[in-house]
């Protein structure tokens, strides 16, 4: 079971409160968690990554067991914490700064 | 009409009063930080402030259907998440992505499953000019504008940035490109420093296939087939100060066009700088900036009731964001345009240094007419008599972006 901690805007737009869990067969990879996501949520699509190209939006961010991966590999798997619900898969909106 | 010139005897004022008593009129405002929904009874005077609505997120614009009331189209966008559309189908009370069900909604574990967000050019993507002069391959950034079909509620226009026209015919839950409109020289269309959006859509009421739009840095177009092809209106523009050819057919930064259900021929423009119209749908257009002390703005709108009675918000220039003087004006001209008065009961005439963008006024169909207006310093303001007086509805509310009035029987 994986845990995904979505940002502020993103649980008000899936209408969802805390964590959201997603079950995955191995291997598992960043757009493996996002696909799954956006198959039980829609309306994510196109939020995190680009309708089409499925490219990450440049404002995002995805952090795993306190590292950013936003730029590793697609296929890099990710590791057991994650996939044994661990530790969250964090997506997270840059910082605005200022 | 049981008036003198334009002086309301009391015992008819009391009679108009009486009969907007029974209207309900909404008002839709789209802020930088979430969507605020105003209402009053037609009298105008006291008003209830519901919102935000989708707090913290850009909403450009928010439209109600003319053949439905209750359905109310909005474009909520953030730099981080892109692109959402949202839609109400009981006035604004609750809100879905379309494609959702209610019953999606419900229970527990109910989340809302509409996509609704897939805004995807037709076809090969193409290019237009870069701020650099150099071939820049079309990006869709998010919806300004939503103008909702004048006879089904699911039919709507989206207006983006990167210019381009969108239509639905299933309530917001799929868009197509009208690709049409990106035949006509858009490789010489080039963003300004606000972005190359489409953001007015006029449809014509007496004619189903006819359609304007306008594009900041992209100029003014028609369509007289119901989309599928455009044709540049830009004939008598002048632009001397923005494009190496002023009377270019395509780059104008039009700032806002609009029309009256009566006249749909009959356009009025405010122009990056200059105040037009054109008594031909666009064919050609005369300036008719008169005497305003200065013609560069952005919103420009007609009353409802009187088709030649038009307003604009002289701003000082395209340097300087803000009223001439620190006065906020707004100027009316009962003649189309030419002779213009300004308008500045109720309306701060000191240190005001406020904006107001181009969808951020609207008026009401209720005799008298009412005008209203947001600010980005937050304000809304609403005008019950033509614009004679003016009071502030809403105060210290985020950025306004867009202004809409549902005038409700």
């Amino acid at each position: 079971m994986i845990r995904v901690v979505l940002p502020f805007h993103l649980r008000n737009l899936a209408r969802v409160d805390g964590e959201v869990t997603l079950d995955l067969a191995s291997p598992v990879t960043i757009p493996a968690v996002l696909d799954t996501l956006e198959e039980k949520f829609p309306a994510l699509r196109g939020t995190i990554r680009d309708h089409g190209t499925l490219k990450r939006r440049a404002f995002v961010r995805f952090f795993i067991c306190k590292e950013d991966w936003s730029l590793e590999p697609p296929d890099k798997l990710l590791p057991d914490e994650i996939l044994n619900g661990t530790e969250p898969f964090l997506i997270v909106g840059a910082m605005a700064g200022g | 009409m049981w008036c003198v010139g334009h002086k309301w005897l009391p015992a008819q004022l009391n009679q108009t009063e009486g009969a907007n008593s029974m209207s309900t009129i909404r008002v839709l405002v789209g802020t930088k930080k979430g969507a605020f929904i105003l209402t009053a009874d037609g009298t105008r005077k006291n008003w209830n402030i519901s919102g935000p609505h989708f707090a913290g997120w850009e909403m450009y614009h928010l439209k109600g259907s003319p053949a439905d009331p209750n359905r109310i189209y909005a474009s909520q966008t953030s730099g981080w998440f892109g692109q959402i559309i949202q839609r109400s189908d009981d006035g604004g009370k609750t809100w879905n992505t379309p494609g959702s069900s209610p019953e999606d909604l419900k229970g527990e574990g109910g989340f809302p499953k509409g996509e609704s967000n897939k805004f995807v050019y037709e076809g090969e993507v193409g290019k237009h000019l870069w701020y650099d002069g150099t071939p820049h391959p079309w990006e869709f950034k998010r919806i300004w504008h939503i103008e909702p079909s004048l006879t089904d509620p699911d039919t709507a226009y989206a207006g983006a940035e990167d210019a381009a026209i969108f239509k639905t015919t299933d309530g917001g839950k799929t868009w197509q490109e009208l690709s049409g409109l990106r035949q006509v020289k858009s490789q010489l269309w080039q963003p300004g420093a606000g972005g190359m959006g489409v953001h007015t859509i006029l449809l014509d009421p007496k004619n189903a296939k006819r359609i304007y739009v306008a594009i900041s840095a992209g100029g003014c177009f028609r369509t007289d087939d119901g989309g599928k092809t455009w044709k540049p209106i830009t004939k008598g523009l002048q632009s001397p100060y923005e494009l190496p050819d002023p009377a270019a057919e395509v780059g104008h930064c039009v700032h806002r066009i609009a029309l009256h259900p009566s006249k749909p021929d009959v356009l009025f423009m405010q122009k990056h700088w200059d105040v037009l119209r054109s008594d031909n749908a666009g064919d050609q257009w005369t300036e008719v900036s008169g005497n305003l002390p200065s013609d560069f703005g952005f919103p420009i709108d007609v009353n409802a009731n009187e088709p030649e009675t038009i307003y604009v918000v002289p701003i000082t220039s395209d340097s300087l964001h803000y009223p001439p003087e620190g006065k906020l004006r707004v100027y009316r001209s009962q003649t189309g345009g030419g002779e213009w008065e300004p308008l500045t009961k109720g309306l701060p005439q000191k240190d005001c240094y406020v904006n107001v963008l181009r969808d951020a006024m609207a008026v009401d169909s209720l005799d008298k007419c009412g005008i209203y207006f947001g600010t980005t310093g937050g304000q809304v303001y609403c005008s019950p008599d033509n614009g004679d007086t003016w009071s502030a509805i809403a105060e210290h509310l985020p950025t306004v972006y867009s202004v809409e009035v549902q005038t409700l029987k």
